[in-house]
């Protein structure tokens, strides 16, 4: 076969092809994890492993339990709506056992401004504050946080 | 805020496609007309050309294994880029681009330029002596076939693959107009026009590109210009620029006629932020003067010397054309808010790892890489295998 003795070195590239696409084969059985693609286009096993984190959260009604007072002025202002560990970070320890985790005491100069600075992409009317807003004074002198409007009174 | 004019939504006043992302399709560009021009002598005997086949080749493979690197360095982690591979999701445009890519590379370049040097590299590795002779003996495969039928054979094989690399060609560079192009949210991209677009504007920059190169190589080498190649390559340069310009301005026209919502924000953006690069540089320095030169060596009789300098300018603003289009296209698309009430700024970073150090390393990289590829693989007919008793290199 004079043709396939000439053309033999076509068939070496072609195996060169062959041992590449192999190689790439093995590469990609070790390095794919198994769960890949269990329920979609990802790692089936992503959604166990995050069912496995522990819960950090305790959801607001658990706050509501032994905090019925802060509650009660919270939900007769405007931040009735947002979640009490929106501010004050999660807590599920703190829930579990009181005496373990003290919720620290919050810096409301940095923590209002996350929601309320000035910015031309939120809406109109919605409460923002100007960089220059009382240059420094804590937000709480003159808002108090579960029930923000200045005539519902501050910290003081 | 500085930088900003009018509305801009917060995610749009930083540009997260940076000048990197301008080198990937100037690079894939210069990779697809390259080839382009080699297949003009093996598929379209267009002999004239011939001087210029083995060089274009050469570029194109250079350029090609360097088009990645801009991604790579843009995203990070580069380990993460084999994941594409791996797992390819059929709805993602990149993850088909890198196997597009790697068909381009393997199947097409690497196996043509093998093919086309196979009788010399044999020759080579039966001539030189120490590390070289090794590389390549590396390089034959193991095959050390030369004779007239075997050659005869890689000659056939070699015009199928060029036939093949044609389309891909058109694929590799298409492919990423069509990233660009079915962004429907940016109406500065979104248009069907924009693989045509990328794919002539790739064979206008590739084919200055190996003109220019061969030019300036072949000066370096203190030898002769093959004048009837060069006017080939120039009278082939300006037609595909005419039809790449008519294309454009044919998109424009279509922009300029349909004047939808976002026409006239855009129109303000042309004719402020992007007047310089758009108009300046893009329209009038690097399309309509080197057209205007190529139209001068088409239909007046210059002497030899006027000819090679009309061309060197012509290459020279051509590529600093495209590369001003591929600017326009990237950054511009980035420019103007969703909003069409704003405007944001651009500010490129010097020596970081998408500065502008990093773009003229990966700019100049293919052309260290040429150089390598040039010493190894002469592309030079009098320096191939039968003639090179000396083997000079």
């Amino acid at each position: 076969m004079r043709v396939f003795k000439d053309a033999g070195h076509l068939f070496r590239f072609a195996g060169l092809f062959l041992v590449a696409f192999l190689l790439f084969l093995l590469v990609r059985g070790r390095v794919v994890p198994k769960s890949f693609g269990e329920y979609g286009h990802y790692r089936g096993n992503a959604i166990r492993d995050i069912a496995a984190l522990p819960v950090r959260f305790a959801g607001h009604q658990a706050c509501a339990t032994c905090h019925a007072d802060v509650e009660e002025v919270k939900q007769k202002g405007k931040h009735a709506g947002v979640n009490c560990e929106a501010c004050h970070g999660p807590l599920a320890k703190h829930t579990d056992d009181p005496g373990t985790l003290t919720p620290p005491k919050l810096d409301t100069a940095a923590l209002c401004v996350r929601c309320h600075a000035a910015s031309a992409a939120r809406p109109r009317n919605f409460p923002q504050i100007a960089e220059d807003h009382f240059g420094g004074v804590a937000c709480e002198t003159c808002h108090q946080p579960h029930s923000p409007a200045v005539d519902a009174g501050g910290a003081q | 805020m500085s930088g900003v004019e009018g509305y801009m939504y917060p995610n749009e006043i930083t540009l997260y496609w940076s000048i990197l992302i301008v080198l990937y399709p100037y690079i894939t560009g210069l990779v697809a007309g390259a080839f382009i021009l080699a297949s003009l002598e093996r598929i379209f005997h267009v002999e004239a050309v011939k001087p210029t086949y083995r060089l274009a080749l050469l570029t194109a493979l250079s350029f090609l294994l360097v088009a990645p690197l801009p991604l790579q360095f843009h995203l990070g982690h580069p380990e993460r880029s084999f994941e594409m591979y791996f797992t390819p999701h059929d709805t993602s445009a990149m993850a088909m681009f890198g196997y597009v890519y790697l068909w381009y590379l393997m199947a097409v370049l690497v196996f043509e330029i093998w093919l086309d040097y196979r009788r010399d590299i044999v020759l080579r590795s039966q001539r030189r002596k120490g590390m070289l002779r090794w590389i390549y003996k590396i390089m034959t495969l193991g095959s050390s076939n030369i004779s007239v039928r075997s050659l005869h054979i890689d000659e056939r094989v070699g015009w199928v693959v060029t036939l093949i690399g044609i389309p891909s060609a058109f694929l590799l560079h298409g492919y990423v107009g069509f990233i660009f192009g079915s962004v429907k949210a940016n109406p500065w991209w979104s248009s069907p026009m924009m693989p045509v677009v990328f794919i002539f504007s790739a064979m206008v920059s590739g084919i200055a590109c190996v003109m220019v190169l061969y030019m300036a190589v072949t000066r370096l080498r203190r030898k002769t210009i093959d004048m009837q190649c060069v006017d080939t390559i120039a009278r082939y340069l300006f037609y595909t620029f005419i039809i790449d310009f008519s294309l454009e301005m044919l998109d424009l026209a279509h922009r300029v006629y349909e004047a939808d919502e976002s026409f006239r924000s855009l129109d303000f953006m042309v004719h402020t932020k992007l007047f310089f690069s758009q108009i300046v540089l893009q329209i009038y320095v690097g399309t309509l003067v080197p057209l205007l030169l190529l139209a001068i060596t088409q239909v007046t009789k210059l002497p030899e010397i006027v000819r090679k300098r009309l061309y060197a300018i012509a290459g020279g603003l051509t590529l600093i054309g495209i590369f001003a289009m591929r600017w326009n296209v990237v950054i511009g698309g980035q420019l103007f808010s969703k909003s069409f009430l704003g405007y944001t700024t651009y500010k490129m970073a010097l020596a970081t790892r998408e500065g502008l150090l990093m773009s003229i390393a990966l700019t100049l990289l293919p052309l260290g890489i040429l150089w390598v590829l040039v010493k190894l693989l002469p592309p030079w007919p009098e320096e191939n295998g039968t003639k090179a008793a000396g083997m000079s290199i």
